[in-house]
């Protein structure tokens, strides 16, 4: 075994070796900075976890069926709040996403503004909007609506706007070269290319929704998140294992669903 | 799309069968029907209806503008906290997302019930929202970043988990049958064949769901969980708008910086 031996390994270029020495550094210090300037209190949270593990853990486990209609009935708005949300998005991203496509609207200008927007969209966090859309129209669902709505633009916005780039465009082409105008080249041309995709990602979106939408009830926005902050203000876990019990059920149910219908289109 | 296809229908053949056709409406005006009725139900309990919230939307930014830049300073820590807390749960998640990952990847755990096992475990860990996971740790570890850390690290490992999954699944099992047929043991035929092929994806999709945690360990404050969130929860409570916006805004610097750094490694990575 001893005689065998491995081809030496080609020469690295100073420049690598440099470039690699420097992002080593580069994420030590990162890790540097957090690491000192996070303080857990350790002792704290050890010492809370031991005499709290009692009074939290089993009782998640066993889920208050008492409260199972309320429950029931705050998902069920949670539900409407995520469908209404991305319904909405998808139809408001649609003219956003051929804004965006590079090979739709002609120049790269009016692409990068659209994707500009898009990203911009998307810097906010669900919450951030539920909290600006809350003192809008008032603590009921239909600031979740809107939050999600905007919310889920900027996402979809992006998404439709890649399947749109990845068009076959001698289709298009062909059209073109048979004097086929804007809007006919539009409806023969384009959409039939990216109707089965576009479904796909919208009810794709619905599925994310629904998770994001059960939690916006923290900042008041309606929906199940309302009753996660007054069972856990109260130190109800009881009440918190059935709502994670039919969280976890529903989004289990509706992933399940969506995966089906979504190996159907596409 | 209707009337489009009607009138294509009188030229020629149609383009679509009438089956099709029926069940497109059908469905069409269902999802119209549950949407009309979403609308009225999350609309109830609103005072003034949809007009009274589109007229309010000026209200809005009455209230938060001009944001209240003087607190800058003051919220620069929490936010640093907040990337921290992000950078720590996105390490230990791509750390804990190993073994994982390669449980629940069909070709190389060929044991099917522990590739079942884990892929459910996986599955239910997913549809937890990472905030309810932040409220039940809190509950559990009293307010700090502690509580947020793990409500992260637990959230972003079952995304993590399930994308590299996917990764391993759909590497190219040529270089692992030679290694397994030259003699090498598991661990051997992961570390030469395997890993190289999924490295690049792997920094990639760790890097996507540090994004992720960025913005998940904003909010995470408005329970308590530590970071940015705090700050802005009490803000809010204190009915101090103007405050608010400014952190609203740092937020919105910070993600999309952040943002722009990792889209920029992924593409030089892939």
């Amino acid at each position: 075994m001893e005689n065998l031996q491995l081809p030496p390994k080609p020469e690295k270029s100073l420049f690598k070796k440099i470039r690699a020495i420097f992002i080593t550094l580069l994420v030590i210090a990162m890790y540097v900075w957090t690491f000192v300037g996070i303080d857990i209190d350790w002792g704290r949270a050890i010492e809370r976890s031991i005499s709290n593990f009692h009074r939290v853990v089993p009782k998640l486990f066993s889920p208050d069926w008492a409260a199972a209609g309320d429950v029931g009935l705050a998902m069920l708005e949670t539900v409407f709040i995520a469908f209404a949300g991305s319904l909405m998005a998808a139809v408001l991203a649609v003219p956003l996403s051929f804004l965006a496509a590079q090979n739709m609207m002609g120049g790269k200008v009016v692409s990068t503004i659209g994707k500009w927007i898009l990203s911009a969209i998307r810097a906010f966090p669900d919450l951030i909007l539920a909290i600006l859309f809350v003192v809008a129209v008032g603590p009921n669902a239909f600031a979740g609506v809107l939050a999600i709505a905007i919310g889920s633009t900027g996402m979809l916005g992006k998404m439709f706007s890649e399947i749109i780039e990845s068009i076959d465009m001698d289709v298009v082409q062909a059209m073109e070269a048979n004097g086929a105008n804007k809007i006919q080249i539009l409806f023969y041309g384009v959409i039939p290319q990216i109707t089965p995709e576009f479904l796909s990602y919208a009810i794709y979106r619905f599925e994310v929704d629904i998770r994001a939408s059960s939690i916006l009830g923290i900042v008041g926005a309606g929906g199940i998140g309302t009753m996660i902050v007054f069972a856990s203000s109260n130190r109800n876990w009881n009440e918190m294992g059935m709502i994670l019990l039919a969280i976890i059920i529903v989004v289990t149910v509706i992933d399940f669903a969506s995966a089906r219908i979504r190996r159907k289109i596409v | 799309m209707t009337n489009e296809n009607q009138s294509l229908v009188q030229k020629s053949v149609p383009l679509y069968p009438a089956k099709t056709k029926m069940q497109v409406t059908i469905i069409f005006f269902v999802v119209l029907g549950i949407y009309a009725f979403s609308m009225f139900w999350t609309q109830k309990e609103m005072v003034n209806g949809f007009g009274g919230a589109l007229g309010n939307m000026y209200v809005v930014i009455e209230k938060f503008f001009p944001p209240n830049l003087s607190i800058l300073p003051a919220i620069w820590n929490a936010m640093m906290q907040t990337i921290q807390m992000a950078i720590i749960a996105t390490t230990v998640a791509a750390i804990l997302t190993v073994p994982l990952a390669v449980l629940s990847a069909q070709n190389i755990t060929t044991f099917k019930p522990l590739y079942v096992l884990t892929r459910t475990f996986l599955n239910l860990l997913r549809t937890i929202p990472d905030l309810v996971l932040a409220v039940i740790f809190v509950g559990l570890f009293g307010v700090g970043v502690f509580p947020g850390i793990l409500a992260l690290t637990i959230f972003s490992l079952g995304i993590l988990a399930k994308l590299i999954s996917e990764t391993i699944e759909s590497v190219d099992m040529n270089p692992l049958e030679a290694m397994r047929a030259s003699g090498g043991n598991v661990f051997q035929v992961i570390w030469y064949a395997l890993v190289p092929q999924v490295l690049p994806q792997f920094t990639s999709l760790v890097l996507y769901v540090f994004e992720i945690n960025i913005r998940a360990s904003v909010v995470l404050g408005l329970v308590g969980a530590g970071g940015i969130g705090l700050v802005l929860n009490q803000q809010l409570k204190f009915y101090n708008y103007p405050n608010a916006m400014t952190v609203i805004l740092v937020i919105f610097a910070v993600v999309l910086i952040i943002e722009y750094i990792s889209n920029k490694i992924r593409e030089a990575l892939i």
